[in-house]
């Protein structure tokens, strides 16, 4: 008696984790939730709930001090970013002029030297340390670098400057040059560019260059109608990368100029704006909203460029949207 | 195709003068900081081009440690370091692994959200995180700069190792799990240690990305000065126009951080490459 119950109790429980594991054989994907969890958890406190807080921060007058629900003002912040602050044109401004020379003069002196590195010259692979080594220099290290060496008195620019009779150049003091000095600073570290070039280059099919030789093709016209059209998706995926990057630039001006983005403001740029705002003068709702303007134009660029691509880039045989 | 010699003799001049023009420009930073985090304070405020100084204050970099507190600002910057590269190394290899193999119920909804948050700027997140980790307790700590790191907060990891493990057979996966090995089995025996060159790539990334940040420390240990990270203390050290005569320490400085970015840069060139050329991250 005792022994046929104890029986049956076992093969209930074996009948019962043979249930389980015929559940869990077929919905075994679901492991994949254990897999993601960290991600998700990140995804939902670092990135979801900021990004919704932040548009809601946007209409409120949330500042120091400010104890409970932040009072709403609706769209307080948004007129009095377009109407009465003169900083956040001049800022915007500051931030598109320095893109707009930085990152198409990034693409094209990396494009240009992958170029040259891939004609398979003698000692290629100590140019291209040498050109890449630039841009394994912490961002902090190059702009104290580059702070010292466009210093008005001690930086080495001048020192040569006035070696070959040229009057030195106030660098980082006077308005008409922190922007160029920014830029400059930028094209210190097309290393990292051209290396993605040169491996796109790289993995160019010969036999398409044999072909054109063949066909006389000039080494201009194999640039123009092969080497171009084959790097697009390489040229595109840089460019929106240094434009995103390039709108949210900060650390170069507020470590070699200062945090007011130095004279008449020549070098505030719109993350510092926003910086300012939020982290000196701790106006949290209104930094939220031009943190949202940025979002938005950033959105908009995105979408355009990705828009525009179909018409320039080119993907080649296979599909171009596989999940 | 026949080309004179003499013109293609002028070809080669032409290339090799462009390259080395080049790398010479290219270089001349770094030797001025070289030479610079080299000479003594008279040196410095001469005031004229001097690249090889005379004597080399090599005492610099010693000194470095008594004038600045540096073994403190690397331990802080290290803590980073060594939470970015678990973040990088162990959640963010499961989540691409899950996104490249487990077909989850709503995988399809999923990876486009993380591809979307590639996109997703800083700035816009920045103030609400702030405020967040201030109403718990935690500005001042070091709290706000791992937590998200040791959670592997970083979608184009994620992407890349997904890429990656995409690419290796079918096989592989399929005789591992008939041979009873679990998802989990799988990820740590089989593929973790297929994707060396990707793992890689991925940890010079993090450490590249924990050792240069700079805009979360300033917001959240900025005004402690014993949690400062390498980043900040060289922000504070840095002159200003007009008072430059420790330019040479400001650049021994900038050294000590260079030389562990190009010692890791030189034994991971080779993977770097390969990881992320396998990864096919340029092709979408």
């Amino acid at each position: 008696m005792q022994a046929s119950l104890q029986a049956k109790h076992n093969s209930g429980a074996a009948n019962w984790q043979t249930r389980l594991r015929e559940w869990w054989f077929r919905h075994r994907s679901l492991i994949g939730f254990v897999f993601i969890a960290p991600w998700f958890a990140g995804l939902i406190i670092f990135d979801v709930m900021p990004f919704i807080y932040n548009l809601y921060l946007s209409f409120t007058d949330y500042q120091i001090g400010t104890r409970g629900a932040p009072p709403w003002i609706g769209l307080d912040n948004y007129i009095k970013i377009f109407t009465e602050d003169k900083f956040f044109s001049k800022s915007m401004y500051n931030t598109v002029y320095y893109l707009g020379f930085s990152v198409p003069l990034r693409l094209f002196l990396a494009f240009f030297i992958a170029l040259i590195l891939n004609l398979r010259v003698r000692g290629m692979q100590i140019y291209r340390t040498l050109f890449y080594v630039p841009s394994v220099v912490p961002l902090i290290a190059a702009t104290v670098i580059f702070a010292g060496l466009l210093n008005t008195r001690y930086g080495m620019i001048n020192q040569l400057f006035v070696l070959v009779g040229i009057p030195p150049v106030r660098w980082l003091s006077s308005p008409d040059w922190i922007k160029p000095s920014l830029i400059i600073l930028s094209l210190w570290g097309f290393g990292a560019q051209m290396i993605i070039f040169l491996a796109g280059l790289q993995s160019i099919p010969q036999d398409l260059y044999e072909a054109a030789a063949i066909d006389g093709g000039g080494s201009l016209r194999r640039l123009r109608h092969i080497t171009v059209p084959l790097m697009t998706p390489t040229i595109f995926f840089n460019l929106l990368i240094g434009v995103i990057g390039g709108f949210q630039v900060f650390l170069q001006v507020f470590v070699m100029i200062d945090t007011n983005g130095g004279p008449l403001q020549a070098g505030l740029v719109y993350m510092l704006h926003v910086y300012n705002k939020a982290f000196r003068d701790f106006e949290f709702g209104y930094a939220a909203a031009l943190s949202v303007i940025l979002f938005l134009i950033i959105f908009f660029f995105t979408v355009a460029l990705v828009y525009s691509s179909n018409r320039w880039v080119y993907y080649g045989d296979e599909e171009s949207n596989e999940a | 195709m026949i080309e004179q010699p003499s013109r293609k003799f002028l070809r080669h001049v032409l290339v090799y003068a462009v390259l080395t023009l080049g790398a010479i420009v290219m270089m001349v930073p770094l030797l001025w900081t070289v030479s610079t985090s080299l000479k003594t304070r008279d040196q410095v405020s001469i005031r004229r081009l001097e690249l090889i100084p005379d004597p080399i204050a090599l005492e610099n970099y010693p000194n470095l440690f008594e004038v600045q507190p540096m073994l403190r600002f690397t331990g802080n910057t290290m803590i980073i370091v060594v939470a970015s590269l678990f973040g990088a190394l162990v959640p963010c290899t499961l989540a691409g692994y899950a996104f490249a193999r487990i077909p989850f119920p709503g995988r399809k909804y999923l990876f486009p959200i993380l591809l979307a948050t590639m996109m997703l700027p800083y700035v816009v997140r920045i103030i609400p995180l702030f405020l967040f980790f201030d109403e718990i307790g935690w500005t001042r700590t070091f709290g706000p700069l791992i937590l998200p790191r040791l959670l592997g907060h970083n979608a184009f990891y994620i992407f890349l190792y997904r890429q990656f493990f995409r690419g290796i057979p079918d096989d592989i996966y399929d005789s591992a799990r008939i041979d009873g090995c679990s998802e989990f089995g799988v990820w740590w025996r089989i593929f973790m240690p297929m994707s060396r060159p990707v793992l890689a790539a991925v940890s010079i990334f993090a450490f590249e990305f924990a050792w240069n940040d700079f805009l979360n420390p300033l917001i959240y240990v900025g005004s402690s000065q014993n949690l400062w990270t390498l980043a900040l203390g060289l922000n504070a050290l840095k002159g200003f126009e007009g008072a430059d005569s420790s330019l040479n320490i400001v650049m021994t400085f900038s050294m000590f951080m260079i030389i562990p970015m190009l010692v890791v840069f030189y034994f991971g060139q080779k993977h770097l490459i390969t990881g992320v050329t396998a990864s096919g991250s340029l092709k979408g």
